[in-house]
């Protein structure tokens, strides 16, 4: 049997792309589609992965990373998939990539008109953790009833004085739906808002579709006398690269046991570090 | 609604579950209790009609399965009615059916301008949440988004209702059944709504317990003025409480007017029966 471009059949890719249409018409709202067996298991990015085979064409330059890595294993199994069922070159550059998949960070380089990044989501709804029923959430959004999100971010207030969501912070898209932004650092909500590209969330396990489209207007939920921050790196100093402003791990030194700091992107690292280099050449 | 110290108006409402028959949807007098013996539908709620005024407790008593639960809950909009109309003073002074507004109108409604106190604690309360958190869900969903007034408005309800404020962020399971009534009357009282429900609130609680949550209800009338409806299946609490008292049977009202009239002269046979078993 000859094996289709993209893996996916022609049928299911239309499907996934007519709930995608709905899902840039509806910002933030969450569309359910007939998700498909895919060759990884579910909850292993099959969601962003289906959007992905659903959207690639010959002439894309795709780009795979996780947690702001290209080389994690996860991101080198989702890349070769994808390589050999269309045969696409891949790129670790942000500048040359048309279609990125990410799990668990949106890239320090903002996204340019065109360029579409797929965020893989493990849990789609901001309500499910005080709310279980999936007829009762959906009524919830319907009437824009989100109490349910405040309350536990203010049940955190009241226990530890602040919010305690480091990551899947949620987010209120263009004024009416709650979206859960999938486990991205706090750190990079703000690139959600009115960016230029084209940024779908897709939960395989979920079966769910939602998008925020360029230009959109995405406002993290906080409190009138409580604001929304995001995490400061800004007197920190990547280890490796001597960049500061970016979203950085926290290592630990095994000989002098010191905390050091590294740049979480590391594409955006490499381009740092060989801007440097040209610089000095 | 006629005169202008009715804040709500029940007309008509009736409450099925299950479709009904030919016979039954035309004419209940042929029920067996509440059930159709044709159909096994069931009627809950039956052509009920009455006014709530400003300021005044109204109760409801009945056996258990005679409704009560049923038309709290329409009138809360936890469940739809079959027909009938509902109106409020406070929403378009009165001029609309609540029963037809949006699920968004209704939510609103019921943040802002209802209260209402569960005989189970579990639904009326997140249990694992914090007592302060339980009662700002209630002024989120109303619209306030400023932590600072929410828990000084917290503080002083919980305060009203006698929690000591060094509970305050413990979380309601952890509280005795008496407490965690107080924890709901202080929630649904948070946003000042003009009328509070009330439903078999200290059922089930020790006597002593009891009376303190029902000295509570009547500190509250008397300093709020809130209009409230005290729904009970024990005619001793309704008559501690109630200024006029409507008995529910099989879904339908049997009789209703002042408390002391009904408690001195009961003219229903199972009104009687009531009366004198808590003689
Ligand atoms: N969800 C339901 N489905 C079917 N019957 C119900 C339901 N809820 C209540 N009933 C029936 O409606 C009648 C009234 O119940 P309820 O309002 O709970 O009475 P009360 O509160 O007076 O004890 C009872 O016969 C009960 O069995
Ligand atoms: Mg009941
Ligand atoms: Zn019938």
């Amino acid at each position: 049997m000859v094996q289709n471009f993209a893996f996916l059949d022609e049928h299911s890719k239309k499907e996934i792309r007519r709930k995608t249409l709905k899902a840039i018409a509806v910002p933030g709202y969450q569309v359910p589609f007939a998700s498909r067996e895919l060759p990884i298991a579910r909850g292993w990015g099959t969601g962003g992965l289906q959007l992905t085979l659903s959207l690639i064409g010959r002439d894309d330059i795709i780009k795979v990373i996780d947690q702001g890595s290209d080389e994690s294993v996860n991101a080198v199994n989702i890349r070769k998939l994808i390589q050999d069922t269309t045969g696409v070159p891949e790129t670790i550059d942000m500048n040359e990539a048309t279609l990125v998949q990410s799990r668990h960070r949106i890239p320090e380089v903002p996204l340019r008109p065109s360029q579409i990044l797929v965020l893989q989501v493990p849990m789609p709804e901001p309500l499910r953790a005080v709310e279980p029923s999936e007829r009762v959430t959906k009524a919830l959004h319907g009437d824009k009833e989100y109490s349910g999100a405040w309350i536990k971010m203010f049940e955190q207030i009241m226990k530890y004085g602040h919010v305690t969501d480091d990551a899947d912070y949620p987010v209120l898209v263009n004024g009416r739906y709650v979206m859960a932004p999938s486990p991205i650092p706090r750190f990079d909500n703000p690139k959600m808002n009115d960016n230029e590209g084209l940024i779908l969330l897709g939960a395989g396990r979920e079966k769910k579709i939602y998008a925020v489209p360029p230009h959109t207007h995405v406002a993290s939920l906080a409190f009138d006398d409580h604001p929304f921050e995001i995490e400061d790196f800004s007197d920190k100093v990547c280890r490796e690269s001597g960049v500061s402003g970016v979203f950085m791990d926290e290592l630990i030194d095994p000989d002098t046991g010191e905390n050091y700091y590294v740049t979480n992107d590391t594409s955006y690292m490499l381009e740092q570090l060989n801007k440097e280099e040209e610089h000095v050449n | 609604m006629s005169t202008n110290d009715i804040v709500m108006s029940i007309r008509d409402v009736s409450k099925r579950f299950g479709e009904g028959c030919e016979v039954c949807r035309e004419d209940t007098s042929t029920l067996n209790g509440n059930i159709c013996p044709n159909c096994g539908t069931v009627h809950a709620v039956r052509d009920i009609s009455f006014d709530l005024h400003e300021g005044e407790i109204l109760g409801i008593v009945g056996e258990s399965g005679s409704g009560k639960s049923t038309l709290m809950k329409m009138m809360y909009f936890d469940q739809e009615n079959t027909s009938g109309d509902y109106y409020l003073r406070s929403y378009e002074e009165g001029a609309e059916n609540v029963f037809d507004v949006s699920s968004q109108k209704k939510r609103e409604i019921r943040n802002e301008q209802l209260g209402m106190v569960y005989q189970n604690p579990l639904h009326g309360l997140k249990i694992n949440f914090s007592s302060m958190t339980n009662i700002a869900e209630k002024l989120i969903a109303g619209g306030s988004r400023n932590v600072g007034e929410m828990t000084a408005r917290g503080d002083m309800f919980l305060e009203k209702v006698n929690i000591p404020l060094s509970r305050k962020f413990e979380a309601p399971k952890n509280f005795s059944g008496g407490m965690q009534q107080r924890v709901q009357i202080a929630k649904a009282l948070s946003n000042y709504p003009p009328i509070l429900l009330l439903d078999e609130v200290t059922t089930g609680l020790d006597l002593s317990v009891q009376a303190d949550v029902l000295e509570l209800i009547k500190e509250i009338q008397r300093e709020m003025g809130v209009s409230m409806i005290v729904v009970s299946h024990d005619l001793a609490i309704i008559r501690m409480l109630c200024d006029r008292t409507m008995v529910l049977l099989n879904g339908e009202v049997i009789e209703s007017g002042i408390t002391d009239q009904i408690l001195e002269d009961p003219q229903h046979e199972y009104t009687q029966q009531l009366v004198y078993s808590i003689l």
